[in-house]
């Protein structure tokens, strides 16, 4: 399948050979085994980019292989912001990576807000104000 | 209505599992991993009478043990909120909402971030992404790397990977800047080094293990730590030696390496390249428990548990009535320690529902003296302190109920 597989280990074995699963990336079709995750059948195929930031285009891969920082959001069959470490592959499961979104997140109200519970509760919010 | 929601299927949840099963109490346990065993899965350790600590054998035992008792294992459940009822709680997770009169949150543990300029470059990952990538998914993480941070968990991945035939450059401190004081400075370094010393065959290291308690003698070994660093299997430990950043375009194409003095400050001149694909950072793991926040559990900061941990008695019960905890979300002890947390936890939770069975609270005290001979003789060992940690918990907990 590739060189990035550890066919032998010397304490845990040969891998034991599973289905083999066929899935799509931006428009690609790779294969991995069953009981990999998104992330692990990519990173078999040597891809270690799943998305950019989303205000500045940077390249961002895994982090922490848990699903705890969300750093490998991707769109999984249309939903958006899936963690592809924790999503095993599926066949004909559609993985599109994480794009430049054309509105910068650029809120200009943000002076306004409270930074802090204690500025909440001194009043530094406006009545009408949704973000609390 | 369930009598127990287990949140967390890694060693702590799974034995709490068994042990409720035992007693025939109505049990579910979910995970957000697809695959059950928690953090156990990735672990592979020589204890030091050489036999193998293999995670993936260890957690098929668990979970024989659970299929034999007919228990409800659901992975791919995330728990995101937890809400109280009047007799009980009800779990809110991305599959629905489960209603149970107990819960037990064994969440386990995070890892900290150290943030090194360059580190969001595909990459560069946790220590603990890279050992669940080798040992669970068996995928190499790269052809050569680096670890940034030198502590109990990087110097045993660092062997993980070396098995595994993913080569190392060296492992090395994070240069030190406001967010990584405790992991940049040499002598702090060093202490951590002595207690992982019997998991090294490097005489030099075994050297420092036997006067562990002397501290001069520790200063000494950072003053005079040699410049090819100390090798442990092979591999030099660079203590003396910091990663400035991590450089690529579109993924990691190297580091920038220099050396430090005895207090961890960069000398001027020293730095160099070093090629390599990979990055692995190391900062230590603290104890997952949004959980027991959003349902209101009191909390203590405490040092020798690992952080910020939910108030719990040596039961493992929680100041709030049917809300127990187990595992790493107790304080970062190894899995072994899990394991003995969890039963004892199971067995509380039993012994709370069925209160007719006098003989389960002498199982109860049983798995509490088991907890303490287990953490006594556990070869991994991540804070010093652990046992006056415990100690001081149990105190919290009496406090928090007398008040
Ligand atoms: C990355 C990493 C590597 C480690 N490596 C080692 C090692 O090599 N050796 C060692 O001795 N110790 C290691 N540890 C310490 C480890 O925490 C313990 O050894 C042991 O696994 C703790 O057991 P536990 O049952 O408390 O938690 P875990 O084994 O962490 O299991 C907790 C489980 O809870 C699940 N979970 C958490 N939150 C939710 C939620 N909201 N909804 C649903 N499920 C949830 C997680 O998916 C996980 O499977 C490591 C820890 C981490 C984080
Ligand atoms: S890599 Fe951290 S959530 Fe997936």
């Amino acid at each position: 399948m590739s060189n990035h597989r550890i066919m032998d280990h010397p304490v845990l074995g040969k891998l034991e050979k599973t289905e083999e699963i066929t899935f799509i990336f931006d428009g690609k079709s790779y294969t991995g085994f069953k009981g990999d995750t998104v992330a692990s059948a990519l990173l078999a195929h040597g891809i270690r980019q799943l998305r950019v930031q989303e205000e500045s285009g940077n390249p961002r891969g895994i982090y922490c292989n848990i699903g705890h920082c969300f750093e490998c959001r991707v769109t999984i069959n249309h939903v958006e912001g899936v963690r592809s470490c924790m999503t095993p592959i599926e066949h004909n499961m559609v993985v599109e990576s994480g794009r430049l979104q054309p509105v910068p997140f650029k809120s200009t109200e943000a002076d306004k807000l409270p930074r802090t519970y204690a500025e909440f509760e001194r009043g530094l919010h406006k009545e009408d104000d949704p973000h609390v | 209505m369930y009598d127990v929601v287990i949140i967390g299927a890694g060693p702590a949840g799974l034995s709490a599992a068994i042990a409720c099963r035992e007693w025939d109490l109505h049990v579910l346990v979910l995970d957000e991993f697809p695959k059950p065993g928690g953090r156990l899965l990735g672990q592979l350790h020589q204890e030091p009478s050489g036999e193998w600590w293999n995670g993936i054998q260890e957690t098929n035992l668990l979970l024989e043990k659970a299929q034999k008792y007919d228990t409800d294992i659901r992975c791919g459940v995330s728990a995101y909120h937890i809400e109280k009822l009047e007799h009980g709680y009800a779990i809110h997770t991305n599959q629905g909402s489960f209603e149970t009169e107990n819960l037990l949150l064994a969440t386990g543990a995070a890892e900290s971030a150290v943030p090194v300029p360059g580190w969001t470059l595909p990459g560069v990952m946790s220590i603990g992404a890279a050992q669940v990538m080798t040992n669970v998914h068996r995928v190499k993480v790269g052809q050569k790397g680096i670890v940034v941070g030198v502590n109990v968990l990087s110097a045993a991945i660092a062997r993980e990977l070396q098995l595994a035939g993913v080569e190392l450059h060296s492992m090395a401190l994070p240069a030190s800047n406001p967010a990584t004081v405790q992991h940049s400075n040499p002598n702090t370094v060093m202490d951590g080094l002595v207690r992982i010393a019997h998991l090294a065959p490097s005489a030099f290291l075994r050297f420092g293990s036997k006067f562990a308690k002397a501290s001069w003698v520790r200063r000494l070994a950072v003053k005079f730590y040699p410049k090819g660093g100390v090798k442990m299997w092979g591999m030099p430990i660079h203590i003396r030696k910091a990663i400035l950043s991590i450089n690529g375009n579109d993924r990691v194409e190297s580091v920038t390496m220099c050396r430090i003095n005895a207090d961890g400050e960069q000398i001027p001149g020293t730095e160099e390249n070093i090629t390599v694909d990979f990055v692995c950072i190391a900062g230590g793991l603290y104890p997952l428990t949004e959980l027991a926040a959003v349902i209101g559990c009191p909390f203590r900061y405490m040092e020798e548990l690992g952080g910020h941990v939910p108030i719990h008695s040596e039961r493992m019960e929680t100041p709030l009535k049917g809300v127990y905890v187990a595992g790493n979300i107790t304080g970062i002890e190894s899995a072994k320690v899990a394991r003995a947390q969890g039963e004892l936890a199971g067995l509380s939770i039993a012994a709370d529902k069925l209160k007719a069975h006098a003989d389960l609270q002498q199982h109860v005290e049983d798995a509490v003296k088991l907890v303490a001979t287990t953490r006594a003789d556990a070869t991994i060992q991540f804070h010093p302190h652990i046992t006056d940690g415990r100690h001081k918990m149990e105190q919290a907990f009496q406090q928090t109920k007398s008040s």
